[in-house]
C-alpha cells in the first residue's frame, strides 16, 4: 500500500508540463504560422480560377475583333476552317448530349439512391455502393470505346438510321458515366434524413414507398438537385466519349442518330496540332471554352436557386 | 356493486369483466438478436381507458410500446414470440397488414418528430396518402385535429410557415394533431414530455386527458408523478417483465410488490 502510494505521488504533472514547455516553444511559433500555410491553400485555387477566367477572356476578346459576337452567337454554320463561326450546333450538340445523359441516368440513379438508402440492408448497402463508386472511376476514354464498340453496334442493329458515330450512343454512354454520381450523392442526401421522420411516417401507416416519395425525397431535395446539377456540369464538360463517339461534325439538329459535335471536342480538335498559333481558328477556342464556362455557371446558379426554393430544414 | 378492497386484494392482472378491450397481449416475449428484451408480458389495455407504463431505463417500456404498433420491427433482428390482439386479430398474423395496423394504431415519439413541411401539410400527410385529396375535406380534417390537439389557436394565422417555426410543446402537440388526423382508434405516447419544458408538459398531459373521451390510450413515461396525474391503469416494468399492473390509485397508494414500492419512492431508477 505503502509503495504504492509513494508511487502515485513521485509525479508532478505542473513541473512536468513547465519543463517540456521549453521544448516545445519551436512547436508553438510554427502553430501560428500554421493558418499563413493554410490560407496560402486557398488563394492559390482562388487565383488559379481567376488566371483560367482572365486567360479565357482576354484571348476571347482578341477572338471576338475578328469574328463579331452576334454572328458567333447566332450563325448556324460552324465551319471554322471556311471561316463560318456559328457556335449554335456546338451548344445543340452539347444540350443533345446532356440531354441524352439526364434521361438515361436521372431515373437509373435516382432508383438506385432510394433503393439503396430506403430498402437494402446495411450488408447489401455496403457491397453495392463501392462497386457503383468504382464505376465512376473508369477512365472515360474506356467509356467512349465502350460507346463505339459496344453500344453503337447494338443502336444500328435496333435502328438502322444510326450512324457509326452519333449522339444517342455517346449520351446514353454519358448517362451511364454519370450513374454513380447521382446515386452515390442522392443516397448521401436520403441517408442523412433523420430516420424519426421516417418512423413519424411508418406511425401514420405509410408504406415505405410512400415514406421515400413523400417524406424522403422531398427532404433530402436540396441534396439531390446538388447531385443532378454536379452530374449536368460534368456531362456538359465530358470530352473523351463525345470525342471518340459523337463524331466531329458540327450539326445544327437535334436528331440523336446523327453525328454532331460538342463545344468540348471541338476544343479537342481546335488544340490538336494542326492548328496554326495565333489563327483565328486558335482564337476561337477560347471563345468556345468561354461558351462552356457560361454553361457550367449558369447551371450552378440555378441549382443554388432551386436548392434554396425547395429547401426543407430538418 | 363492486367491492373495491375486494378488488385490490385480487391479483391486479384482472380486468373488470364488462370493459372492453382494444390490446389483449398474451405471452409476449421479444428478443433483439440473442439478447432477450421482453418477458411472457402479458396485460390488457381497455377502450378509453390510459394505461401508463413506468419502469426505469432499458426495462423495455419503449421496446413494448413500439411492439403494439410493430415499430420495433424497424430493427432488423427482432424476433417475436406470443401473440397481440388488437380488437380480436393478432397484430402477428401474416394476414395483418402492419400499414393498416398503424392507421388504427397511431403513435407520438419522445422527440417531436414533424416532417420538414408546413403546419398544414403536416397535419394533412396522413390524410393523403390515404387518399383524401379534396383541398374541402382536407381543409376541415386539418382544423378538427389542430383544435383537438388543442394548438389551432396559437397556429391558424400560420398553417403556411414551417412546422420547424414552432416551439418544442407546439410541436409535440402538432405531431399529436398529425397523429389525430387519421383518427386512429388507438394512441400510443413513447414518453412525449421527455423533452419538453414543465409548461408544455403540463398542457400536453391536460391534452391528453381530453382525448381519452375519444380514444384508448397508451402513454410511456419516465415521470411517475405524470403517470399518477393522467393514467387509469398503471403498469411497471422492470428487466423486461411487468412486475405489478393495476389501477393507477392503487398501485401508487398500496402497491403488492416490493420493487414497485421501492420504485415509486424513489429508492432506485
Amino acid at each position: 500500500m505503502n509503495i504504492n502510494e509513494n508511487r502515485l505521488q513521485d509525479i508532478d504533472i505542473q513541473k512536468l508540463i513547465q519543463e517540456k514547455k521549453e521544448k516545445r516553444k519551436v512547436l508553438k511559433k510554427l502553430e501560428k504560422l500554421v493558418p499563413v500555410f493554410l490560407f496560402l491553400a486557398a488563394v492559390v485555387s482562388v487565383l488559379t480560377t481567376f488566371g483560367i477566367v482572365f486567360t479565357l477572356l482576354s484571348e476571347a476578346f482578341t477572338f471576338f475583333s475578328d469574328v463579331p459576337i452576334k454572328d458567333f452567337l447566332f450563325n448556324t454554320d460552324w465551319k471554322p476552317w471556311s471561316g463560318s463561326f456559328g457556335v449554335l450546333p456546338l451548344i445543340t450538340g452539347t444540350l443533345l448530349i446532356t440531354l441524352i445523359a439526364i434521361i438515361v441516368a436521372l431515373p437509373i440513379g435516382l432508383s438506385a439512391a432510394i433503393f439503396l438508402s430506403e430498402y437494402a440492408s446495411d450488408k447489401t448497402r455496403r457491397i453495392i455502393k463501392p462497386i457503383l463508386e468504382v464505376l465512376a472511376g473508369i477512365p472515360t476514354v474506356v467509356y467512349g470505346f465502350f460507346a463505339l464498340t459496344f453500344v453503337t453496334p447494338i443502336l444500328q442493329s435496333l435502328l438502322p438510321d444510326v450512324k457509326i458515330f452519333n449522339a444517342l450512343s455517346a449520351g446514353i454512354v454519358v448517362g451511364i458515366m454519370i450513374v454513380p454520381m447521382i446515386a452515390s450523392l442522392s443516397e448521401d442526401a436520403m441517408s442523412a434524413v433523420p430516420a424519426s421522420l421516417r418512423e413519424g411516417a411508418l406511425g401514420l401507416g405509410s408504406t415505405r414507398f410512400e415514406v421515400a416519395m413523400k417524406v424522403v425525397l422531398p427532404a433530402a431535395f436540396s441534396g439531390i438537385v446538388a447531385s443532378v446539377v454536379l452530374a449536368i456540369s460534368r456531362a456538359i464538360g465530358e470530352t473523351m466519349i463525345v470525342t471518340i463517339a459523337a463524331g466531329q461534325s458540327p450539326n445544327f439538329t437535334f436528331d440523336p442518330t446523327s453525328s454532331i459535335q460538342t463545344l468540348t471536342s471541338f476544343i479537342v480538335q481546335g488544340t490538336s496540332g494542326d492548328t496554326a498559333y495565333g489563327s483565328t481558328i486558335y482564337y476561337s477556342v477560347y471563345a468556345v471554352g468561354i461558351t462552356l464556362f457560361v454553361f457550367t455557371l449558369l447551371m450552378n446558379l440555378f441549382a443554388q436557386y432551386i436548392a434554396r426554393k425547395f429547401r426543407e430544414e430538418y | 356493486m363492486v367491492n373495491l378492497t375486494q378488488l385490490r386484494e385480487n391479483n391486479s392482472n384482472i380486468e373488470v369483466a364488462t370493459k372492453e378491450n382494444v390490446f389483449e397481449v398474451s405471452n409476449l416475449n421479444l428478443w433483439y438478436g440473442e439478447d432477450q428484451a421482453l418477458y411472457d408480458i402479458n396485460m390488457n389495455m381497455g377502450k378509453n381507458e390510459i394505461t401508463a407504463i413506468i419502469g426505469p431505463s432499458g426495462c423495455g417500456k419503449s421496446t413494448f410500446i413500439k411492439t403494439l404498433n410493430r415499430m420495433v420491427e424497424l430493427v432488423p433482428s427482432v424476433k417475436t414470440s406470443g401473440t397481440i390482439k388488437y380488437k380480436d386479430s393478432n397484430i402477428f398474423d401474416p394476414k395483418f397488414a402492419v400499414e393498416d395496423l398503424r392507421t388504427q394504431v397511431g403513435m407520438v415519439f419522445q422527440k417531436p418528430n414533424p416532417f420538414p413541411k408546413s403546419i398544414y401539410d403536416n397535419v394533412a400527410y396522413g390524410a393523403k396518402i390515404h387518399g383524401i385529396k379534396k383541398k374541402k375535406d382536407l381543409d376541415i380534417i386539418v382544423e378538427k385535429s389542430l383544435r383537438d390537439a388543442a394548438i389551432w389557436d396559437e397556429v391558424k394565422d400560420r398553417l403556411k410557415e414551417n412546422a420547424y417555426s414552432l416551439s418544442g410543446g407546439q410541436q409535440q402537440r402538432l405531431c399529436i394533431a398529425r397523429c389525430l388526423a387519421i383518427e386512429p382508434d388507438v394512441i400510443l405516447m413513447d414518453e412525449p414530455t421527455s423533452a419538453l419544458d414543465p409548461i408544455s408538459t403540463l398542457k400536453l398531459e391536460e391534452l391528453v386527458q381530453n382525448l381519452k373521451e375519444k380514444y384508448s390510450i397508451v402513454i410511456v413515461t419516465h415521470n411517475m408523478q405524470q403517470a399518477a396525474r393522467v393514467s387509469d391503469k398503471t403498469a411497471f416494468f422492470l428487466n423486461g417483465e411487468i412486475v405489478e399492473f393495476s389501477n393507477t390509485d392503487v398501485l401508487f397508494s398500496n402497491p403488492e410488490d416490493k420493487r414497485t414500492e421501492d420504485y415509486i419512492t424513489g429508492r432506485f431508477g
